[in-house]
């Protein structure tokens, strides 16, 4: 049986009068791909950055691999385990490729200025180490000959794949991507597909924003619906899409 | 790797370092004074660079820990409290009071980018020379105006630098061994510099200049990192102000006021913010360049019109205007920019 990651209870948001999240408690558990979908101001990014430090929640706990979440900054959720990507990319546009898979080993690394400036033999040791792991996870997403380039000039295609390599060097338990098929034509969203999949082979956990529901429906093996901030329905794939409050809010009846 | 040909270029900028004072004594020992506050605003220029080249952080106010450095070295190595403390002592304690200044600055504005940041480190700038000016009573620490005076020169044994020494046919005056000490610290800063810049702490910082908040996302402390800038660009103001104190003999607060910080930051801004060769370029020419026009610009005028039309002081804040806005007209990144925004202007091009 699988254990619980993720455990959210009651969490609640509030941006001045808009009640943006209300009571949503949800469980992501080891090894699966858990879908989270809604239309658009459901919110599905909210939840997402409260999971990930970057907006402090109002209301509810959240546990994460049996000890809770506690320290809200950004940092400190990304050294518990938890990485992210951004729904609108957001990489170091004038770093190269290699360096923003670098940047994030940082977490996983100790060398401080002192053992920078007096280059000590355990922070050339931890250098290399950086270097190798991010130059294995280009290689893992795909982009390896574009290792050299700057962040801004890859495709787009690219740029999301990047953003989930910079996300993997952190060594996350829980993998969270935000939209990452949004904009990506059919053959881009097929070999994202199988990234994702090869990721859960490789025994991560990944949270997944999506508007594209064939994607959700094929990939997740089980799918949360947000709206207006709450969760309306928790299954697998096939009893979400049979859930008439599911279909009145967000898939409508064609889809079924 | 290094090329037989690189090594031969160091080589031959290394004798021509060496080598220089000399040439410039027979033009005047002013030449060598010239020149050693050219190299202390090259390590205040390469100090800033890692605050605003690096870690993207604007500030205004850089030159107050050049004041701290400055005014430590003078408390402590001078008849004012009757203090005289060997240079070596005070140099790291003067580093470590400006390191201290810098994260007090830095703690309060770590919310703060751009502008804001700008405004509050230009203020900060202010109140530590208002403090320098006014700390004269009730107790009279910086003697307040006035400065403090007959600060004690560097000596290393019985080498005194403030005296002339004879080796040979060689005569080696104060000036020249301040040169050759300047020397080795810049030598050693611009090490350090590049060892950061290629380490975890130096991606971090730029991390942090391209996205602050994918820079927390991916597991970067921006607070402790962002201190730290602070932090390292303060020491490197602290040191160069200790070595101020000891060249001048003397400090006033009017050594330190907001035009400094203005002109050090043109300097990084000149050169290539986040290259460390376009900044040491940029403060090496914009130190050089007033002094060259100083000195050319009125025996100019005389011999041409048998009267002084413009002062040398106008015209030389005309032509440094001037050539700031070329600079930013035909080469925004600097003269010798940082590679990663070179590339990012062609790639803007193409």
């Amino acid at each position: 049986m699988s254990t619980n990651l993720l455990e959210a209870r009651n969490i609640g948001k509030r941006f001045g009068g808009v009640q943006a999240l209300k009571d949503v408690s949800l469980t992501i558990r080891s090894g699966e791909i858990y879908g989270l979908i809604g239309p658009n101001g459901a919110g599905k990014t909210t939840l997402f950055n409260v999971f990930t430090g970057l907006y402090p929640r109002d209301s509810g706990d959240v546990r994460f691999a049996g000890v809770p979440l506690t320290l809200e900054s950004p940092h400190a959720v990304a050294a518990a385990g938890i990485a992210r990507t951004f729904q609108n990319i957001r990489l170091f546009a004038n770093m190269t490729a290699l360096e923003n898979v670098m940047i994030g080993r940082h977490v996983r690394t100790r060398a401080g200025v002192f053992s920078a400036i007096l280059r000590t033999r355990a922070e050339r040791i931890e250098e290399a180490g950086i270097r190798r792991r991010a130059e294995e996870l280009l290689r893992y997403v795909g982009i390896s000959d574009h290792a050299d380039d700057l962040a801004r000039q890859l495709s787009y295609g690219d740029q999301r794949r990047l953003e989930i390599a910079r996300a993997l060097a952190t060594d996350p338990k829980l993998l969270a991507l935000d939209e990452p098929a949004a904009g990506m034509n059919a053959t881009e969203t097929a070999a994202l597909r199988s990234l994702i999949e090869g990721l859960r082979d490789d025994g991560l956990t990944v949270l997944l924003i999506e508007h594209d529901v064939k994607l959700v429906m094929g990939l997740c093996d089980r799918v949360a619906v947000l709206d207006y901030g709450e969760k309306i329905a928790e299954d697998v794939p096939e009893a979400v899409r049979a859930n008439p409050k599911v279909i009145e809010a967000y898939l409508g009846v064609g889809t079924r | 790797m290094k090329t037989n040909r690189e090594r031969f270029g160091l080589a031959l900028i290394a004798i021509a370092l060496i080598a220089l004072p000399f040439v410039l004594a027979a033009a005047g020992t002013a030449w060598v004074r010239i020149t050693n506050f050219a190299v202390l605003f090259v390590l205040l220029s390469l100090g800033l660079n890692i605050v605003v080249g690096f870690a993207g952080l604007l500030d205004l106010g850089y030159v107050a820990f050049f004041a701290v450095g400055a005014y430590v070295y003078a408390l402590l190595a001078s008849p004012h409290f009757g203090l005289h403390l060997p240079f070596w002592v005070i140099l790291p304690i003067g580093a470590t009071v400006a390191c201290l200044a810098g994260v007090i600055l830095g703690a309060p504005t770590l919310r703060l980018r751009g502008d804001y940041l700008a405004i509050v480190t230009l203020g900060f700038g202010e109140i530590v020379r208002i403090f320098m000016n006014n700390l004269s009573s009730p107790v009279n620490l910086t003697n307040g105006p006035k400065g403090i005076n007959r600060i004690d020169p560097f000596q290393i044994g019985p080498l005194d630098f403030s005296a002339s020494d004879t080796l040979g046919t060689l005569v080696f005056s104060g000036p020249i061994k301040y040169y050759y000490f300047l020397l080795l610290v810049l030598l050693a800063v611009i090490v350090i510099n590049r060892r950061l810049q290629d380490s975890r702490i130096g991606r971090a910082w730029v991390a942090i200049r391209e996205d602050e908040i994918a820079a927390k996302a991916s597991g970067i402390n921006t607070r402790n990192i962002k201190l730290l800038a602070f932090a390292m660009g303060a020491s490197f103001g602290g040191i160069a102000g200790g070595m101020f104190a000891a060249i001048q003999g003397f400090v006033s607060p009017e050594s330190f006021i907001l035009n400094e910080s203005i002109m050090v930051l043109a300097m990084v801004v000149l050169g290539g913010m986040g290259n460390i060769w376009g900044v040491i370029a940029g403060a090496v020419l914009l130190s050089f360049v007033p002094e060259l026009l100083r000195y050319t610009v009125e025996p100019a005028q005389m011999a041409l019109f048998g009267k002084l039309l413009v002062d040398p002081e106008v015209l030389r804040m005309l032509v440094f205007g001037l050539a700031l806005v070329l600079t930013m007209r035909f080469r925004p990144a600097g003269l010798w920019p940082e590679t990663r925004h070179r590339r990012e202007m062609d790639a803007d091009r193409a």
